[in-house]
């Protein structure tokens, strides 16, 4: 029996009953995603996650990967059964397109899918994760010809991807890379140079590593502008699709790092290595940007992922533990889940969670009605909607995953510290998700920056009266539903008026918005959060069951009374204005 | 190629708080349920003899909506077929009556070999096996921990008290198998997508001809007379070492019957 539990039921009331989710299974294309096959799927790819992966991830972390002298790298005892499984039970295609071997499900089953597995074992899901997103880019940009010779293998996982951006003088700012890329007369590139942090670069779980690898041709253009994107496989790839002769591309090394031991960061060598240019030249960035939703979205996910997992075990860790005598027990001692203190901890976690989960599978059906809906104004508009949503997600969802595992050590006191009780790895794992994929302060300033201004500000403002539309069913649903209905009118409220704040002043004074843009953009994910559990609560009240309907409005009204005023009280923060942050000389600092 | 049934069942999930309805007297299974964990080993069992010498298997279940779960798992692990007997006046049936429905439901159809789980995690009254043997007039070897079927035999090891026999019977027989018969395939993606598409029969009292008199918990042949909670855990043994530990630790184990 696993430690880790999927959360099926709760999955499943976000898909049917707060995020849209029966809409999408009705779009062209998905209608065979029905909720009932979706049901079937998430309970055994839960399953298969719980049984056969989660059971890896001690050891993960306690032995990690390891580079050998020849290069090569040896996974975490386990990894290579699992993952083995994995491609056996073929979880990886489900949200894949059904003319490379994949299940054609929409994206937000696949995401449910990738919450599992990031919850199983972080490190472990990361190679997969990593090739979902070489598979993104060569679907979207690949000639028919690369699309033919690497994405079946790749959609199945025989094949494992990884993607090659940074270096180190080229990290947030991608455009300093220098790795080189000269024309051989076959039409092929010799690919020089070295990147970091490359995860998964080398392993020993799949046969073949297709590394996509961003590097500039002689003469290019300086900055984002002169990047362009090749293929290179760590194996060439025959005519009749075996592998070939090994590739000019080796680990340096590996990374000592605090969390995901088990996966493997690498420093890559490109030594001339053989590599086929995706698209066009200098076209690089464009393909990056394609992924960029999709891989901030998951990495948002990995906040939730981690934080539930750390979250279970703190719940079991507060029923068994036993400590003092609550107030009005009897006996010698309680559990200390009977504190009140402890209860709040728990019911913080839980709240959040469930709101994050609620944020994360929103954004993903939004980008299946983005793909997949017959009216263009509808794709449209959803793909503005995840133009917003992605860097809320990516920000608050990881934020909060440094936040809840926090959470889930504090509850088991002096032991969370200890190592041997496992809580401070998920502590540890989780830290690298808030900087990675772009750091939150990279998605708080893409949010004012880059997707604020959509139609003049029309995008974000549409959307918050959406929000303080569902007053009116909170105002009939009654007594239970009052402070839900007050708190989030305010924070509703708080959060327009800010966003008018930041339009007027992003043109002449973008450092002013840029100054206020993480306390903004936690407004907005604290608001999405109390909106959509306010949702869920006013849906179950309607089902007919009143057990469901009260475990629901009361995780909603806790968080409406005792985490969303938070909203409110950021308003200060976020049109404070860049002044005092730089009112003190840089070396007053000090 | 030989016809495979075999007998699932849902039952409440081990992980939560499993009780007893003081009420009813009955295994309350409102909380969450999942297949029983002996009945994915049946399966796994059932689709290896398939595997192995062709044939077809189809999973049958007796239990009210959501049952029919159980019968989804099974067809996706590879079952070709289900059935679902399902009938709200057979609520309560005992093993004897549950016996007869499942012996109605699969008397005519011609069965080769009958495989169960030798006891459900639930009511653990293992006997559904036996008596369902002995209404279909079938041979039987219960709690077998290996099997193989071979030219119209089928044998394995039957556990015992004391270690194991070898049995050995003709088939058409019925098997029961301990929780070491095999380690249950995951169901794979593609396995749960062409689950959808086979065939699941649903029978009712009418269609199984038990009459309404014989059915459900107000005419079963056994009564539940009272029911008692668990009493409470008690604190473990210790042996303080005076010199005699071993001697005293190794009484202990043996009086439990663990060595």
């Amino acid at each position: 029996m696993s430690e880790y539990r999927p959360p099926i039921s709760d999955l499943m009331f976000s898909l049917e009953h707060v995020v849209g989710y029966p809409a999408v299974a009705a779009l062209p294309g998905f209608e065979h995603a029905d909720l009932e096959t979706v049901r079937d799927i998430l309970t055994e790819s839960g399953e298969f996650m719980a049984d056969a992966v989660a059971p890896t991830n001690r050891e993960s972390d306690t032995v990690g990967a390891h580079r050998n002298d020849d290069g090569s790298v040896t996974t975490p005892p386990g990894f290579i059964a699992a993952y083995d499984a994995y491609v056996e039970a073929g979880w990886g295609a489900v949200p894949l397109p059904e003319e490379f071997g994949g299940g054609g499900f929409p994206r937000t089953i696949g995401l449910i899918i990738q919450e599992m597995m990031l919850s199983a074992n972080m490190a472990f899901a990361l190679c997969p994760l990593l090739t979902q997103g070489a598979i993104e880019a060569l679907l979207n940009y690949g000639s028919d010809e690369q699309k033919k010779s690497y994405l079946p293998k790749m959609v199945t996982g025989e094949w494992a991807g990884t993607m090659n951006l940074t270096e180190p003088q080229a990290g947030t700012d991608v455009g300093a890379l220098t790795t080189r890329a000269v024309k051989n007369d076959d039409g092929t590139y010799a690919i020089t140079g070295q990147k970091i942090f490359i995860t998964f670069g080398e392993h020993d779980l799949s046969e073949q590593i297709v590394h996509l690898v961003l590097a500039r041709t002689p003469g290019a253009p300086e900055g984002t502008k002169g990047i362009s994107c090749f293929i290179v496989p760590k194996f060439l790839v025959n005519e009749d699709g075996s592998l070939g002769e090994r590739n000019a591309v080796e680990c340096l090394s590996i990374e000592e790092k605090l969390g995901i031991h088990g996966s493997p960061t690498c420093v890559m060598n490109y030594d001339g290595a053989t590599g086929y240019l995706i698209g066009e030249e200098n076209k690089g960035m464009r393909i990056m940007f394609v992924m960029m939703n999709s891989a901030r979205l998951s990495v948002g996910m990995q906040g939730v992922a981690v934080a539930e997992r750390a979250y279970q075990q703190s719940l079991a860790y507060a029923q068994e533990r036993r400590q003092g005598l609550a107030i009005g027990a009897a006996g010698k001692d309680s559990a200390i889940i009977e504190f009140p203190d402890v209860r709040r901890m728990l019911m913080t976690q839980k709240a959040y969670l469930e709101a994050a989960r609620h944020l994360m599978l929103l954004n993903a059906a939004n980008v299946d009605i983005s793909t997949n809906h017959p009216d263009e104004a509808t794709r449209t508009r959803a793909d503005e909607i995840v133009g917003l949503l992605t860097p809320i997600c990516k920000g608050f969802g990881t934020d909060l995953g440094n936040e809840l595992t926090s959470i889930a050590l504090q509850i088991h006191g002096g032991m969370g510290f200890i190592e041997e009780t496992g809580v401070a790895q998920h502590y540890r794992d989780v830290r690298i998700a808030a900087i990675y994929e772009g750091t939150n302060g990279v998605q708080a300033a893409d949010l004012v920056g880059r997707k604020l201004g959509v139609r003049r500000g029309s995008s974000f403002t549409e959307y918050i009266k959406e929000i303080g539309s569902l007053d009116k069913e909170l105002a009939k649903a009654g007594k239970g539903f009052a402070s839900i209905r007050t708190n989030l009118a305010a924070s509703v409220d708080a959060l327009g008026k800010t966003t008018n704040w930041m339009l007027r002043h992003g043109l002449q004074d973008p450092n002013s918005i840029l100054a206020g843009s993480s306390p903004y953009l936690r407004m907005w994910g604290v608001t999405l959060g109390g909106w959509l559990l306010a949702k869920g609560a006013l849906a179950a009240a309607g089902m007919g069951d009143a057990k469901l309907a009260e475990e629901k409005l009361v995780l909603a009204r806790f968080y409406a009374e005792q985490l969303l005023p938070q909203g409110v009280a950021l308003q200060g923060a976020a049109t404070a204005g860049e002044s005092d942050l730089f009112a003190l000389d840089a070396a007053a600092l000090a | 190629m030989i016809k495979i049934a075999v007998l699932v069942k849902e039952v409440p999930d081990t992980w939560s708080d499993r009780r007893i309805d003081p009420g009813t007297k009955r295994v309350d299974r409102d909380g969450d349920v999942v297949i029983d964990e002996i009945n994915e080993k049946a399966v796994e069992a059932a689709l290896q003899v398939k595997e192995s010498g062709g044939g077809e298997v189809t999973a049958v279940t007796m239990g009210p909506k959501n049952a029919l779960d159980a019968v989804r798992k099974a067809l996706a692990m590879g079952a070709d077929a289900g059935i679902h007997i399902i009938d709200e006046a057979l609520g309560g049936s005992d093993a004897l009556q549950t016996s007869a429905a499942l012996a109605a439901a699969l008397g005519s159809r011609g069965f080769d070999l009958v495989i169960a789980g030798n006891e459900s995690t639930d009511g653990r009254t293992a006997a559904v096996p036996a008596m369902l043997a002995e209404r279909l007039g079938l041979s039987q070897a219960t709690f077998l921990r290996t099997l193989t079927v071979k030219d119209g035999t089928v044998t394995g090891e039957r556990m015992t008290d004391d270690g194991h026999v070898e049995v050995r019977a003709s088939l058409p027989a019925l098997v029961s198998v301990t929780e070491q018969i095999a380690e249950a395939r995951f169901p794979n993606f593609k396995g749960i997508m062409a689950a959808k598409k086979k065939p699941v029969e649903t029978l009712g009292l009418a269609e199984l001809g038990i009459a309404a008199g014989d059915a459900g918990g107000a005419n079963s042949w056994s009564v539940v007379e009272t029911v008692a909670a668990k009493p409470p855990r008690e604190g473990g043994t210790i042996i303080k070492d005076d010199g005699t530990a071993g001697q005293k630790l190794a009484d202990y184990l043996a009086s439990a019957k663990l060595i």
